[in-house]
């Protein structure tokens, strides 16, 4: 007797069937009513059913692996709580990395979950709807991983208890909020060209990928399972936003142009967004495993050159800023940590100048420049600190509208000189660290005018503690900023001398004797 | 010009057979070990293919659980049951 | 360009002159000395007098680097943005042409940063 066994389906089918299922056209209201945001930034769709997620993902799946990865991800943790992990990291001086990464990363997983959530309700077809809310789910989950992680450290070291409340506040995490407050504000598809394309596909493998390598390298079991847990989610998220393109290119020729004006804005935010990332490797892990300039040529120039030859056959061309970019690896990193060492009583994480073998390796993976422009000043600046004299920068920074870094950047062609440009948009001038960033201003003035530039709030007297009198002849903004931010006094100034220093290495000899 | 393709793994046991595996399957393929990961790259096409994968794991291996130890990938992505591939300029 | 947008979309400036409560932002910047990494802002009433911004913004700021002691004053070259002016500096920064959100560069013939790095 034949036994007739039905087969199990394929993944292409199951992917199929929830998809297709999850889809239809609406009848009490009209579509355009249920959908209004998909219309009204110029992109045209004609067949929703094309765009097809290539993990196939389904529901069912996805929570199976998401809940083996926060199985692995809190094993790990709770090991390294454990045996004070934390004593086994390479120096006292790294887990400042932590700190930047606490008040710079964390709050943008959560703006980009918000972000995807609020995509997913406006993309018509399902398989978008579904690997968006994947996305926002994965996007909470890290928000919530990289705060649990970093927990363990703030119970020890000083400077991480007011993150959330620095996010929108502090001067040197202004860039950050403006890159995700730019994002969410655009329409649909604008966010996932900015966040799906640009900053995952292109970009967010310098952030993840050699930084987390580097964590581990440093002895940070805790940095490195959050952040290869999280990155495990990342191929997920980078083939979304590249579907994303290919969709919106093959769905009509007519969103050519949007899209690689998406393409130009957003690769050149992202590159102004990781500056930061640079200098952490560069500047702030003790032990080094890629330069900046390295993995910016390995995940930048040649996976860029290798996603845009592709993409030209649908008339996409490389980024504008690419060859500033690779102009600006050589120095942008150097010019970034300098801008936080001269600022030693503004941030709630310490600086310090590299030792002679730290210069010794810039100077060999920046042979072109470090030598030439750089290290003499941060070997000056390391004899004023050593005679009791380091530097301390008390004025207010100016700002670019659009990006919001500090004005800090060389003229393309002359890193002797400051890059300026301007503009006068209804009768008030504007300036910009760049020409990119003047291009993005100039293409939407009214949205840049908004720019939150935390000097300048101070100067109109909005970041004082209540109760003090801003309208006073001699209100000073510098003298009160401090508190606004709640910085804690014992975060701030230079490593040499700070408690963490000292904590650390009396608990690690601790730990090492009887 | 070639383009590559590349995958990255955490380093742990189960992605030492899917390395041993993809160098097999994939003649060119240059692995790169770095700190607690790995990265494998290989010219235009760069193929994971299930049978490979058990046969050096001995045992039955889903492709999707590739997500559980996944760090990035580069190029254009198709999944079956049987091989997981990432290319260019296909 | 403009936004597009699904409503009307306008919003003021955050940096208008009139949130500045009578002072006006001023950014200054000294060239080819950039270890103090960018340029500083200030708010002043347009009333202030020149000589302010040398006597007590500038030196306070650039003191520190080794190459203010020596600079010629009668040498230096002023710039509102990439326009080359000379202030006077008993006048206000009104009288010297100097507006809300206006970048003075000022540059020391022959000295050029520690090294002649531009640092």
């Amino acid at each position: 007797m034949d036994m007739k066994t039905s087969k199990k389906l394929g993944l292409k089918e199951r992917y199929t069937m929830m998809t297709r299922d999850l889809a239809w056209d609406t009848t009490y209201q009209p579509m355009d009513k249920v959908f209004p945001q998909v219309g009204y930034e110029g992109i045209k769709i004609h067949d929703w059913d094309k765009w097809e997620d290539p993990f196939r993902l389904t529901m069912d799946a996805y929570w199976k692996y998401q809940a083996e990865k926060e199985r692995k991800l809190y094993a790990i943790l709770d090991a390294f709580n454990q045996n004070n992990g934390h004593l086994s990291v390479t120096d006292g001086r790294y887990i400042n990395v932590l700190k930047l990464f606490l008040g710079s990363t964390p709050p943008l997983e959560l703006m980009a979950a918000r972000g995807f959530s609020m995509v997913g309700r406006q993309m018509v077809g399902a398989g978008p709807r579904v690997a968006c809310q994947m996305q926002a789910v994965d996007e909470y989950r890290h928000f919530q991983t990289q705060i649990h992680s970093i927990s363990n450290y703030n119970k020890f070291y000083n400077g991480m208890d007011e993150f959330a409340h620095q996010q929108s506040r502090m001067w040197y995490l202004s860039d950050g909020k403006s890159f995700f407050d730019d994002a969410i504000t655009a329409g649909p598809f604008e966010f996932m060209v900015a966040i799906g394309f640009a900053f995952e596909y292109v970009l967010t493998n310098i952030l993840f990928v050699p930084f987390i390598s580097g964590a581990a390298y440093n002895g940070d079991m805790a940095a490195m399972t959050v952040g290869f847990s999280a990155q495990s989610d990342e191929a997920r998220h980078m083939t979304l936003g590249l579907e994303c393109i290919k969709f919106m290119l093959e769905q009509d020729p007519d969103n050519l142009a949007i899209v690689q004006r998406w393409i130009d804005k957003w690769t050149w935010r992202g590159t102004r967004k990781l500056a930061s990332v640079g200098m952490m490797m560069d500047y702030m892990l003790p032990k080094r495993i890629m330069s900046f300039k390295e993995a910016w040529e390995i995940y930048f120039e040649q996976n860029g050159a290798a996603l845009f030859t592709d993409l030209a056959r649908y008339g996409v061309t490389i980024p504008k800023c690419f060859a500033q970019t690779v102009e600006e690896k050589e120095h942008v990193t150097h010019q970034s940590w300098l801008g936080f060492y001269m600022k030693p009583e503004s941030t709630p994480f310490h600086t310090w100048i590299p030792g002679p073998d730290e210069l010794d390796w810039l100077s060999e993976k920046y042979p072109n420049t470090f030598d030439k422009y750089y290290r003499p000043m941060y070997e000056y600046l390391d004899a004023q600190e050593k005679a009791g004299n380091r530097f301390n920068n008390k004025t207010q920074p100016m700002n670019c509208q659009v990006c919001v870094n500090t004005i800090k950047y060389n003229e393309p062609g002359d890193p002797m000189e400051m890059c300026f440009r301007e503009t006068v948009y209804q009768g008030e001038k504007f300036h910009f660290c760049s020409g990119h960033c003047q291009e993005i201003f100039e293409d939407e003035p009214e949205k840049y005018i908004q720019t939150y530039i935390s000097s300048h709030q101070a100067l109109q007297g909005n970041c004082a503690p209540e109760g003090v009198d801003t309208h006073a002849p001699d209100f000073n903004p510098g003298s009160h900023i401090a508190d606004y931010w709640r910085l804690d006094p014992r975060a701030t100034g230079d490593f040499n001398g700070s408690e963490d220093q000292k904590n650390f290495a009396a608990w690690r000899d601790l730990a090492t004797k009887n | 010009m070639t383009s590559n393709a590349f995958i990255a793994f955490q380093t742990n046991d189960v992605t030492r057979s899917i390395v041993e595996a993809i160098v097999e399957d994939n003649p060119g393929a240059i692995v790169v070990e770095q700190p607690a990961m790995v990265k494998i790259d290989v010219p235009d096409r760069l193929v994971i293919r299930r049978t490979s994968v058990e046969e050096k794991l001995g045992r039955d291996f889903d492709l999707q659980e590739l997500q559980l130890h996944l760090i990035t990938i580069s190029g254009h992505l198709d999944e079956t049951d049987d091989e997981f591939t990432l290319s260019w300029n296909s | 360009m403009t936004v597009k947008a699904l409503a009307d979309y306008r919003f003021k400036s955050s940096d208008a002159l009139e949130n500045y409560q009578g002072k006006q932002l001023l950014y200054i910047n000294w060239e080819k000395h950039r270890m103090f990494s960018r340029p500083f802002v200030v708010a002043l009433p347009p009333e202030t007098p020149f000589s302010v911004i040398v006597d007590k913004y500038i030196t306070d700021c650039y003191r520190y680097h080794p190459d203010f002691a020596r600079i010629d004053w009668s040498t230096v070259v002023w710039q509102n943005s990439n326009t080359v002016f000379s202030p006077d500096p008993v006048k206000s920064l009104k009288e010297n042409g100097i507006g809300h959100k206006d970048l003075i560069r000022f540059t020391t013939p022959g000295l050029n940063g520690i090294a002649d790095t531009g640092y």
